[in-house]
């Protein structure tokens, strides 16, 4: 060793460690923020967080980066040039509140409804909802219609919860975990130490993806499945393990409506139907009385099949039976769906054999004595090991729902809900579909200068929920909760700009957006929305948009096309909470929320947006944000999240509430509380007790547990739908039969993809165009080490993924003369790209594939315009319409699923031609003009350097 | 002095990679990156950060290889075409040739625990300690001119003025997957020693005679399902033997 | 391998430079001649040039001094002492040349001896990284040193057409070296490119009994400094055009004009045509082994590339 060489082996690492919780993407991991010198030194995991248990992904650690990054707004900005420019003026905060409020007071005073107000990577719904709705406007939603609502939904109106922020596969005692699909963008870190548990532990992990990337990497068997397929696979499971009996009879009957009678009356407006008592409740047939009695009877031995008559004269079949017959039919058999999928037959064997065998020949059981809610004491938790994940994977087909619903029927049939080593619910989920609420936005829900009646987003029941005038068109400017789209419990934030364009079925007056970058990667046909919100109206002159709201932090494609932006400040400097009352963070053995807190001051004229948004309700004496007097209620986030109460005791907040902080759930504000989240490392978390733990829809323990907790104000068990009675409805009001009758227009659509049972159907663009002409699908996959377009600006990440190639399967390289670094053309029946491809393996032969969100608009991000990123780098929404191509029916359907409206980013298709050698992918957009950071070198903490 | 420690080195401090479970996050390519631009030496700079050439000193990065098996074309069976994430940095090598050519002394290896390091203040930035390593561990810091490599985070592993449980390398510390391992590789109890020994842990390129300290662990072998693939007894066909069966589980419930 | 501009004149202008110096020292030409005063200026000016040419390709030239101190282990090290001790002999001799019209027999044998070894030690620094095979032959201090006499002796010629010494003499060593020099390199380049690699992507990663490897993502898009300097590929069509360049102009070219100065020298006695012919094989053979140095360097495969999928 050196002789002279000694290093400083103890050095401390910074002055001080501030705990908050991370926002590099919506995993919302507990950080540890060390600061040295006033500056950001080191981010690490914090250990003790619920989430992330110490551990964080690439992208939190370059918070850093992202917190320092040139492309941060800087303060208020008032547009000078046209929009797209780029052009602004800096402006103060008096003058832009002025002005914001000055928009939308005089619409609220004339049209509430001509406010349009969206929000993208919002982490506090539960305020701009209420926002909203205090403002009494009808539209608004979140991202959720582009994003997993298909997933969200399916889950919720099925089993009460779904995955992600619902729930999570039991990753310390699953012996088979089965991933569908993409996953790598959301609930990151979680999955990874998951999928590390699975492995560990000698588990199986099987990954159903097109792309073997990611996760699928370390799969233990990966699954090429043709996108768009999924359903047809799960189908094709189900039929195996009916086939071979695999099935879990007892958990189907206490659990699940199964053993519901649906009502045999074709062509009635109650054929389909649940058959119900006077008090509405489901009737089962009772075996051994042989009598219909209500589900949830006592001593009840419900049949599960047969045919039954009612003493009203009404026929009735148990709704298993149906299943049963629907599944057990050949066409779901492997060797009959092989080809569709592009699979194997042994290989859908194999799998279904394994879910079989490791569900009930290794089956867990935990002792601990639990009383379900019919008072049943059971001695211990059984548990069938098997579970599952899927996100967007499935979610972004236009047949995303049904599938969706398949795989938790899936899960229901092999009883591994909520049970040891399957599927586990997180607080305050389960919560059926009826404990949440529905739509609002009818005519009659608002008007001039009042709020909404109720909330925007929800579950209908059944078409009498939906959110449409008497000819049955759209009440919403995204036509959500409408015949278009009646499930979209997320909104359509996607066909919001072009809705608005063409003044279907309204036009608006104020477009208010946060955090959504619009103009580039989260809309459709990206270079057609940018056309739209340039267009004037020849008439007046105006933007056919006259008014564009925008706040972000940093100035990402779309700050370009707002007239007023209100700039944002990073994670670091800002109050939030990650609250129950929206999208929770819990653990299926804790309840838990989290808060940010300013670790580091603004130095900028920015301020958090949430502060702003009160505000703006403030300034325009929204009831809710003002007092009687018509003076503000809070000063900023801060204050709102301790003391607003949206229900007596429930606030943002569930931790350190009551005038002591020690109540947890319900409890009086607690001025002290953010601070005490503070102590705390910025998280709360209280355990689930022991005979709480699982069956948490049917656990009495829990129930009670949820409603101290203060999710509900009484117990709201869940009972699986493996049969929708809501779809079901729907189907019947395009037959005719039951009012609201649909529209003629929509029958059709309704009636091929509003199954009562989960089926397959082909995605609607596949079904819409030759495949001859358009052979291939092409779709995204999601890098672990950007969160969409949030990356590109970060100087340590945008190093990893510069710029992205199309992966090109080999067989279709050869097919066509292709080798890396080529070019080629990506046709789609929308449009055309050019792009430089790369050779790949490891991928479905009939799919190609890219990473999502690096290509960027030159300028924009406050990056050179010469950068990979805006030159080389693409997106494939060029080559993705909102609208289906036309089918000669005169109508132009939105390219989304016809069941909730989720976007079908996934359901692509392509045909692929060799291209001259070039430097720029095509459409390559003018650059926008921007704060081009000229730094040529960083050399981050070199004053720290020993 | 860059003469090698005469003798084995008393402790060989390393890390341990499992292939089988890397997901190739770049998790720990950051952490790396972020712990150490603002402590042992120099910063990791970045030349041109926000513009077309953007690209900067990393002390760990991950490769994705693809591996493709003799006749791999089937899709979706174990035994066909797979991505390994493959993070690299330096392993520390008991015959380390990045240390020995060293011409200033700046290289060297620790004699107690093995780490080999560089002494910034010594180093010319003649750049032929890269040259000499095969596996790409050492890149000369454009903006110090100086060699940067990893140091199994020494002002980590060592430090007291941090939590016990944290004495680990950033990189362990942030790994989500559990992918990474850091312990003394010439203890044959300690844990990563013995994780070795039970997944047949390999060193990477032996032939150019380094002697890597770091371990990889190779992927698991895996077992295609349709292996799983038994013949169902079909002991009745269709709907109807089904709701006998069903009816016969009903009366055992 | 990166061909660096500073470490390829270093080698080049310091194998010349050594080449000279150790035909001085041998005492090939009369010290009261002016050629060989302004030979040994010539000589210490193309070393240091050469030198300072390879500092230029420093982090941090200003420790270079630091570089002395690792004789034991490093190629580098040694060359930089001896470097430094052969400018003792080379520049008492080049004092006795220039002041006393002397060569110093013994001094002068030490400082050719010194040149030699300095260059083995420049050829050594690549011959000895097992990391680039193709460096790691044997026959690569061989290449150094005969190029280095040939060089030397080419310049040598130039001189010797003054009188300073027997031009023919140095022209016949000029050619002989070049062409034994061509050969050991035609031979070492042949050798080099049949070499099964030691290293394969399979080794690299260890994964070579799972299937065959090809690398799919770089860990970062842009270059990095592993790959600007370690990454540099040239097409085996267009080195091969390069090489057969570097033979005519390294190899056949100045031959050929040695030949026609010394038999100008011959027949006219040394005017103009000899002495531009000389000095036109000098400025040849430079650009040839120039080329060829490029070459070494850009046709040099690191291992490192395993990763890179080069």
């Amino acid at each position: 060793m050196s002789s002279q060489h000694r290093v400083d082996l103890s050095r401390p690492v910074s002055d001080e460690v501030r705990k908050t919780t991370c926002y590099m993407c919506a995993c919302r991991c507990g950080i540890d923020v060390h600061l040295k010198d006033g500056k950001v030194r080191y981010i690490e995991g914090n250990r003790d967080h619920p989430v992330n248990k110490g551990v964080l992904c690439a992208k939190g650690s370059a918070g850093i980066m992202q917190h320092y990054a040139p492309a941060r707004l800087r303060a208020p900005m008032l547009r000078t040039g046209p929009r797209g420019s780029g052009e602004f003026k800096e402006i103060s905060w008096d003058e832009a509140l002025a002005l914001a409020t000055d928009w939308l007071g005089s619409v609220r005073a004339h049209d509430p409804k001509k406010l349009a107000f969206f929000t993208g990577r919002d982490q506090s719904q539960s305020l701009t909802g209420f926002w909203a709705q205090q403002f009494g406007t009808p539209n608004y939603a979140a991202h959720g219609g582009f994003c997993s609502v298909n997933m969200a939904a399916a889950g919720i109106t099925t089993i009460g919860g779904a995955f992600w922020e619902f729930g999570q596969p039991d990753w310390d005692r699953t012996k088979l975990f089965i991933l569908f699909g993409v996953a790598e963008d959301h609930d990151s870190n979680p999955i990874k130490i998951g999928i590390s548990k699975v492995k560990a532990n000698g588990a199986r992990f099987v990954s159903v993806n097109p792309v073997r990337t990611g996760y699928s990497a370390v799969a233990d068997n990966w699954i090429g499945i043709r996108p768009g397929t999924d359903g047809l696979l799960i189908l094709s499971l189900v039929h195996e393990l009916l086939k071979a009996r695999r099935i879990d009879v007892d958990y189907l009957m206490r659990y699940s409506n199964a053993p519901w009678l649906v009502i045999d009356a074709p062509g009635t407006a109650e054929h389909g139907l649940f058959a119900r008592d006077g008090e509405g409740r489901p009737l089962v047939f009772e075996t051994v009385t042989e009598r219909a009695v209500p589900a949830g009877s006592k001593g009840a031995r419900p049949a599960l099949h047969g045919r039954f008559t009612l003493p009203d004269g009404r026929a009735v079949r148990p709704s298993f039976e149906l299943l049963a017959a629907e599944y057990l039919d050949p066409k779901y058999a492997p060797e009959n769906i092989a080809a569709e999928t592009g699979l194997d037959v042994e290989t859908i064997r194999g799998l279904a054999a394994e879910i079989g065998r490791v569900a009930f020949e290794e089956t867990i059981e935990i002792h601990q004595p639990w009383t379900d809610v019919n008072g049943q004491r059971h001695e211990s938790f059984v548990g069938r090991p098997v579970s599952f994940h899927a996100m967007r994977g499935i979610s972004a087909h236009s047949n995303g729902f049904q599938t969706a619903r398949a795989l938790h029927m899936l899960q229901v049939l092999i009883g591994a809900i909520d049970c040891p080593g399957g599927f586990r619910y997180e607080p305050p989920y389960p919560k059926p579909v009826e404990a949440h609420p529905r739509p609002h936005g009818k005519a009659e829900h608002f008007g001039s200068n009042q709020p909404l009646s109720g909330p925007h987003l929800g579950f209908p029941l059944g078409p009498e929920d939906l959110l449409i005038d008497e000819e049955g068109r759209p009440t919403r400017i995204d036509k959500a909760f409408s015949w278009d789209a009646p499930l979209s419990a997320h909104g359509l934030m996607h066909m919001v700009i072009a809705n608005a364009h063409a003044g279907d079925p309204y036009p608006v007056d104020v477009l208010f957006l946060y955090m959504a970058n619009m103009a580039w990667n989260s809309s459709m046909n990206t270079a057609g929305t940018i056309r739209m919100l340039e267009e004037k109206d020849e008439a007046t002159g105006q933007y056919r948009i006259p008014k564009i709201i925008y706040s972000d932090a940093y100035s990402s494609e779309m700050v370009a096309y707002a007239d007023l932006v209100l700039p944002d400040t990073t994670y670091l400097e800002r109050h939030d909470c990650i609250s129950l009352l929206d999208r929770p963070i819990s653990e299926p053995d804790s309840v838990n929320d989290a808060i940010r807190w300013p670790v580091v001051k603004p130095d900028r004229d920015v301020r958090p947006f949430q502060s702003v948004l009160l505000d703006l309700g403030a300034r325009l004496k929204l009831p809710g944000f003002v007092d009687h007097r018509g003076k503000a209620l809070y000063a900023d986030y801060a204050d709102y999240i301790v003391r607003h109460e949206r229900r007596p005791g429930i606030g943002p907040l569930a931790g350190f509430r009551g005038t002591d902080g020690d109540r947890a759930g319900r409890g009086a504000a607690n001025l002290e509380q953010i601070e005490r989240y503070i102590e705390n490392g910025s998280f709360f978390s209280a355990h689930i007790p022991a005979e709480a733990l699982f069956f948490k829809h049917a656990n009495q323990a829990y129930q009670d547990f949820a409603v101290r907790m203060g999710f509900f104000d009484k117990p709201q068990p869940v009972t699986f739908q493996l049969y929708s009675e809501i779809l079901q409805k729907f189907r019947l009001s395009a037959e005719g039969v039951r009012a609201p009758i649909a529209p003629q227009e929509h029958r059709q659509r309704i009636l091929a993809s509003f199954t009562p049972l989960p089926a397959w159907y082909m995605p609607l663009e596949e079904a819409g165009v030759d495949r001859d002409e358009y052979p291939y699908h092409a779709i995204t996959q999601r890098p672990m080490a950007m969160y969409h377009s949030w990356g590109s600006m970060n100087a340590w990440l945008r190093q990893i993924h510069t710029k992205n190639p199309l992966y090109v399967p080999g067989a279709i390289c050869d097919a066509h003369g292709l080798k890396d670094g080529d070019w080629v053309w990506l046709i789609s029946h929308h449009g055309r790209i050019k792009v430089e491809i790369a050779r790949s393996n490891v991928v479905n032969r009939d799919t190609m594939w890219t990473w999502n969100a690096i290509g960027k608009r030159g300028g924009a991000w406050a990056l050179d315009p010469k950068s990979p990123e805006a030159r080389k780098g693409f997106l494939l929404n060029h080559l993705i319409h909102e609208l289906l191509p036309p089918k000669g029916d005169g109508m132009r359907w939105s390219n989304s699923d016809p069941i909730t409206g989720q976007a079908a980013w996934y359901d692509l298709r392509v045909r692929i031609e060799k291209a001259e050698p070039g430097q720029v992918s095509e459409p390559h957009l003018p650059d926008q003009r921007n704060s081009t950071a000229t730094v040529d070198e960083l050399r981050y903490g070199q004053e720290w350097s020993v | 002095m860059t003469s090698l420690p005469s003798l084995p080195t008393p402790k060989k401090l390393g890390l341990v990679i499992d292939l089988d479970v890397c997901v190739g996050c770049h998790a720990c390519v950051i952490s790396c990156k972020e712990w150490n631009t603002g402590g042992y030496g120099a910063a990791l700079s970045d030349q041109s950060p926000y513009g077309a050439d953007v690209s900067g000193t990393f002390l760990n990065r991950i490769h994705s290889f693809e591996v493709l098996p003799e006749g791999a074309e089937k899709i979706g069976e174990a035994g066909d075409a797979r991505i390994v994430h493959f993070p690299k940095s330096c392993l520390h090598c008991e015959d380390a040739p990045c240390v020995t050519v060293c011409p200033t002394g700046a290289s060297y290896k620790r004699a107690d625990d093995g780490i080999v390091l560089v002494d910034e203040d010594m180093c010319i930035g003649c750049g032929l300690c890269a040259w000499a390593c095969p596996y790409g561990a050492r890149e000369m810091d454009l903006a110090a001119g100086v060699m940067k490599k990893c140091t199994l985070c020494v002002d980590r592993i060592y430090n007291e003025t941090i939590a016990e449980i944290d004495r680990v390398p950033s990189c362990v510390r942030t790994c989500p997957a559990n992918a990474r391992h850091y312990g003394d590789l010439a203890d044959p109890q300690s844990n990563v020693s013995k994780m070795v020994a039970a997944r047949g842990g390999i060193d990477l390129m032996p032939e150019q005679g380094t002697k890597p300290v770091n371990k990889y662990l190779p992927p698991r072998p895996r077992t295609a399902l349709a292996e799983s693939a038994v013949p169902l007894a079909e002991t009745s066909a269709g709907a109807s033997g089904f709701f006998a069966w069903l009816d016969g589980m009903l009366e055992r419930i | 391998m990166h061909p660096a501009l500073s470490i390829i004149v270093f080698t080049t202008l310091s194998g010349m430079g050594y080449g000279l110096a150790a035909l001085l020292g041998l005492g090939l030409f009369d010290p009261t001649a002016l050629a060989t005063k302004i030979g040994y200026l010539l000589a210490l000016a193309l070393i240091a040039g050469g030198l300072v040419s390879s500092t230029l390709h420093l982090g941090n030239p200003q420790r270079a001094w630091r570089a002395l101190s690792q004789w034991r282990t490093s190629w580098l090290s040694r060359e930089g002492v001896l470097a430094i001790l052969t400018f003792i002999p080379l520049t008492i001799c080049t004092y006795a040349a220039m002041f006393h019209d002397r060569h110093l027999v013994l001094l002068g044998l030490v400082a050719a001896a010194l040149s030699l070894v300095t260059v083995y030690c420049t050829a050594m620094i690549y011959g000895s990284l097992k990391t680039v095979q193709l460096w790691s032959q044997p026959l690569t201090p061989v290449t150094y040193l005969l190029f280095s006499i040939a060089s030397g002796a080419t310049v040598g010629t130039l001189l010797a057409l003054t009188g300073a010494a027997q031009p023919w003499l140095l022209a016949i060593l000029a050619i002989a070296f070049t062409i034994a020099a061509w050969l050991v390199k035609h031979r070492w380049r042949t050798d080099g490119k049949a070499l099964a690699p030691l290293s394969t992507p399979e080794t690299a990663t260890g994964l070579g009994s799972i299937g065959r490897v090809r690398l799919f993502e770089r860990p970062h898009i842009n270059d990095n400094y592993l790959t600007r300097e370690m990454g540099f590929q040239v097409a085996r069509k267009h080195a091969d055009k390069l090489f057969g360049i570097a033979i005519l102009l390294g190899g056949l070219v100045p031959s050929a004009l040695l030949v026609v100065a010394v038999l100008a020298a011959g027949a006219m006695g040394p005017g103009l045509t000899a002495f531009l012919a000389a000095f036109l094989a000098v400025l040849s053979h430079y650009a040839g082994i120039f080329v060829e140095r490029w070459l070494f360097f850009a046709e040099a495969r690191h291992a490192v590339m395993n990763y890179y999928g080069h």
